[in-house]
């Protein structure tokens, strides 16, 4: 049963139109570009980013945090479906644990990107290699396999059931997925522990980085959830309903709201008495010495969460779902340019000896993450295209397996 | 105090050592106990975990099924590359050898004929890996005197020198472990008195004086003048602080880097994965990556190294100060504190009362840079 599941499954996502051709075939370029750029990365060097000794980390840093993020904001629908029964979430829960484990094997990915020796990475693995307790970057990895482990065990398991029609079986079924709903914020908080308990860098040295983390995750998250929940309306015979990105769009604007408020809580406690400790955000928000590079990430950032909180309070967008897309697009950007090129790049700057240096990410740089995410959209595709499959019913033990899109 | 300032190349001021150097540069550390013999393979001080563990049977077990592995692995390599590239199956060796701390000795022997073959025929010179351990009753200190320092940078060039640092012509191919930094005297004025903040207002908020002046860290190292030390800047001098409670080593995900038995914080090059947590942690920016592989010329590279301090490093790891092990370990003192015109710098065993190091922690007002951060570093800064 398991290899016609594996053959059904396979049949299914990889056939398709001409649209899902193209669009498959665009990612793959960019892929492709990404690995030549690791090539160059582990022949010539990190040299070809735009890292220094100053700014050890940029980008790559940045995108692996957002994305634990929206790994952990796939929660926003776990949450609702199964400890509140929420009718229309229940039904495309498992499409957020597929937009988990996407974005899981991306902050891999991203791993690899930074690392200097990433041909080495076994030696974090025992018995050959050490685990060290002590370190944040281990709990990390340890959160994110197991992250990665439940959400693929839930959402495969749940897909199993639909494909083979058997009942889920309960008893182990729903404790594990409120193991997973708890270890969702274990992700993102430890992420948060691994940039603020670094004293040395007063930017991110405060008790204020986990909660802040998870409120901004708990909106990026669902703001792509519901792009992509449009997405799949328009574009599939399966139907969303208005409940579930109604509740979505509310959790994106509460946990906006509380974002918004604790950056602004962050710039009044350190701008009134402008310590030496504040350098890094006075930097990020006027420059210093006359260098300038993140002001501009910062006011837009400020200006597309603002915007987008507001847009969601008027029920033209709130209520249009063509419109929607706005503020949610707005909410993810801003969120995205906050964790970056608001958050882990000045923490470099300045650095721990004052030295003010700017950070100009490279073409290399910017074309690894465009492959990243090109990558993780590539298996983002066909996880949903295969879950979508099952819940339609489209792939079935012993159905035909028929090919849409 | 006036001396000429005048950027030389590294070697025209420091030479790299030869064997032959060693004796007659040899100097003591002050009170470094001279009765025991340097390269005592058993190291009772050593703070290595493995040292104590050696004859389980599983480390055994593991360590044959890795030699086996190893061996088979040399083995492929020197087939694939046509076996007269000994290179190749070196660093397939290096590629699978264990994190140095747990190595047995022998284990450490093997991966320094590695290393010993590689650089040698890398460098074209006849290269030696010390892996001198721990001297028990050891615990090595500095102490810097800030007001004889004069900004000259000689110990900045030595130590690149000594240590074997990259020196390419791009940014990031650019290495120094030592900063000096310029601080400004600061100056204040008689005329700037009704000044003030906020200004126009006749009442003040704040005074006209806030500009920086002493040892802040907001120093500037990129400096070039005709002379030094300059009329209105002092010089601060930071490197890795070997602190105590090292942040660097708590973040390290491999335990690549660690406290040595005798202070200083070391790095297995071959260990480090370049995730570089530890630079995020380094209260002192004493850390540097290789962002590609050093540009390190053959003539210009110190063939006298040590397993955990100035051996050649490669692309993607982090380094950083370790005191000169390859010298202190035997009884020499840190190039820049050899090199250092005015004696600004001293060095020596914390454990020994009678040591320099140990008489001005006595006698001198001394300070820790951030100590509020409690890293407790084994680096003093002192006035006369």
């Amino acid at each position: 049963m398991l290899t016609s599941f594996l053959t059904d499954y396979t049949r299914y996502v990889l056939k398709g139109g001409k649209q899902f051709y193209t669009w498959m075939g665009v990612l793959s370029a960019f892929i492709l570009a990404m690995l030549f750029v690791f090539y160059l990365q582990n022949t010539d060097g990190l040299i070809v980013t735009g890292m220094t000794s100053q700014i050890s980390d940029g980008l790559y840093l940045a995108n692996l945090v957002f994305l634990v993020g929206v790994a952990a904001g796939a929660v926003t629908i776990v949450f609702p479906a199964y400890v509140y029964h929420h009718e229309g979430m229940h039904k495309v829960a498992v499409l957020g644990e597929m937009l988990a484990i996407t974005a899981v094997i991306m902050v891999m990915v991203f791993v690899f990107a930074h690392m200097g020796r990433p041909d080495r990475l076994w030696h974090m693995i025992p018995p050959r290699g050490i685990y060290s307790f002590s370190s944040m970057l281990g709990w990390d990895v340890m959160v994110l396999n197991g992250y990665l482990i439940l959400n693929f065990v839930c959402g495969f398991y749940y897909l199993w059931c639909k494909y083979t029609g058997n009942p889920v079986n309960q008893k182990w079924f729903i404790p594990l997925v409120y193991v997973a709903i708890a270890w969702a914020l274990s992700i993102h908080t430890v992420t948060a522990f691994l940039m603020a308990n670094n004293p040395a860098r007063p930017m991110w040295f405060h008790s204020m980085m986990p909660i802040r983390f998870i409120a901004t995750a708990f909106a990026a998250g669902p703001a792509l959830i519901i792009l992509i929940f449009l997405i799949i309306r328009k574009n599939t015979k399966f139907w969303v309903d208005d409940s579930a990105i109604k509740l979505l769009t509310t959790i994106v604007q509460f946990c906006l709201g509380i974002a918004i408020f604790l950056t602004l809580s962050e710039v009044v406690i350190e701008l009134y008495a402008r310590t030496e400790h504040a350098n890094g955000l006075y930097y990020l928000m006027f420059g210093l010495h006359g260098l300038t590079a993140l002001v501009p990430w910062f006011w837009s950032s400020v200006v597309l969460m603002i915007g987008a909180f507001v847009m969601f309070f008027m029920p033209s967008f709130r209520n249009d779902f063509d419109k929607l897309r706005i503020p949610c697009a707005m909410a993810f950007a801003g969120i995205w340019i906050e964790k970056g090129m608001g958050l882990i790049v000045p923490g470099y700057i300045p650095s721990p000896i004052g030295e003010v240096t700017e950070y100009h990410p490279s073409f290399v740089e910017w074309l690894m993450v465009l492959g990243i995410w090109a990558f993780g959209f590539f298996i983002l595709t066909i996880l949903l295209k295969g879950a979508i499959g099952i819940l339609l019913g489209e792939i079935k033990h012993g159905g035909p397996a028929a090919a849409v899109k | 105090m006036v001396a000429e300032f005048a950027v030389k190349p590294a070697a025209s001021q420091f030479t790299p050592l030869l064997e032959e150097d060693v004796a007659i540069n040899q100097k003591p550390c002050a009170g470094a106990a001279q009765d025991r013999p340097s390269d005592c393979p058993v190291q009772p001080a050593s703070a290595d975990p493995a040292a104590n563990q050696l004859k389980t049977t599983r480390r055994d077990f593991l360590r044959a099924g890795g030699m086996l592995s190893l061996s088979s692995l040399m083995g492929t390599a020197a087939l694939m590359t046509q076996s007269d590239n000994a290179n190749a199956a070196v660093e397939w060796g290096e590629h699978f050898q264990k994190n140095y701390r747990l190595m047995t000795t022998e284990e450490k022997n093997e991966a320094r004929l590695r290393l010993e073959r590689r650089y040698s025929d890398e460098y074209g010179k006849k290269v030696s890996v010390d892996t001198t351990e721990a001297q028990p009753g050891m615990l090595m200190g500095y102490a810097l005197n800030i007001r004889k320092c004069i900004g000259c940078r000689r110990c900045v060039h030595a130590c690149v020198a000594e240590n074997n640092q990259s020196r390419g012509p791009r940014p990031g191919e650019k290495i120094e472990w030592i900063q000096v930094l310029r601080m400004e005297r600061g100056k204040f004025e008689q005329e700037k008195m009704n000044h003030g903040y906020p200004e126009g207002l006749g009442i003040q908020v704040g005074g006209n004086a806030y500009t920086p002046a002493g040892q802040v860290l907001e120093g500037q190292y990129h400096y070039n003048p005709k002379a030094v030390p300059e009329a209105d800047a002092t010089y601060m001098p930071i490197a890795c602080m070997q602190c105590e409670k090292p942040p660097c080593v708590k973040v390290c995900p491999v335990r690549t880097t660690y406290r040595e038995g005798d202070g200083p914080v070391v790095i297995d090059y071959n260990w480090c994965i370049g995730c570089k947590m530890c630079m995020n942690a380094c209260p002192y920016w004493a850390r540097r990556f290789n962002l590609t592989t050093p540009v390190l010329p053959k003539e210009e590279m110190n063939p006298v190294t040590h397993y955990l301090g100035n051996r050649p490093r490669m692309r993607g790891v982090v380094e950083k100060c370790h005191w000169c092990l390859q010298r202190t370990r035997h009884n020499r003192y840190p190039a820049c504190v050899e090199v250092c015109p005015v004696g600004a710098r001293k060095f020596g065993n914390l454990l020994d009362p009678e040591s320099e190091v140990s008489k001005i922690l006595e006698r001198k007002n001394v300070f820790r840079l951030k100590a509020e951060l409690n890293t407790f570093p084994k680096f003093f800064y002192f006035y006369d």
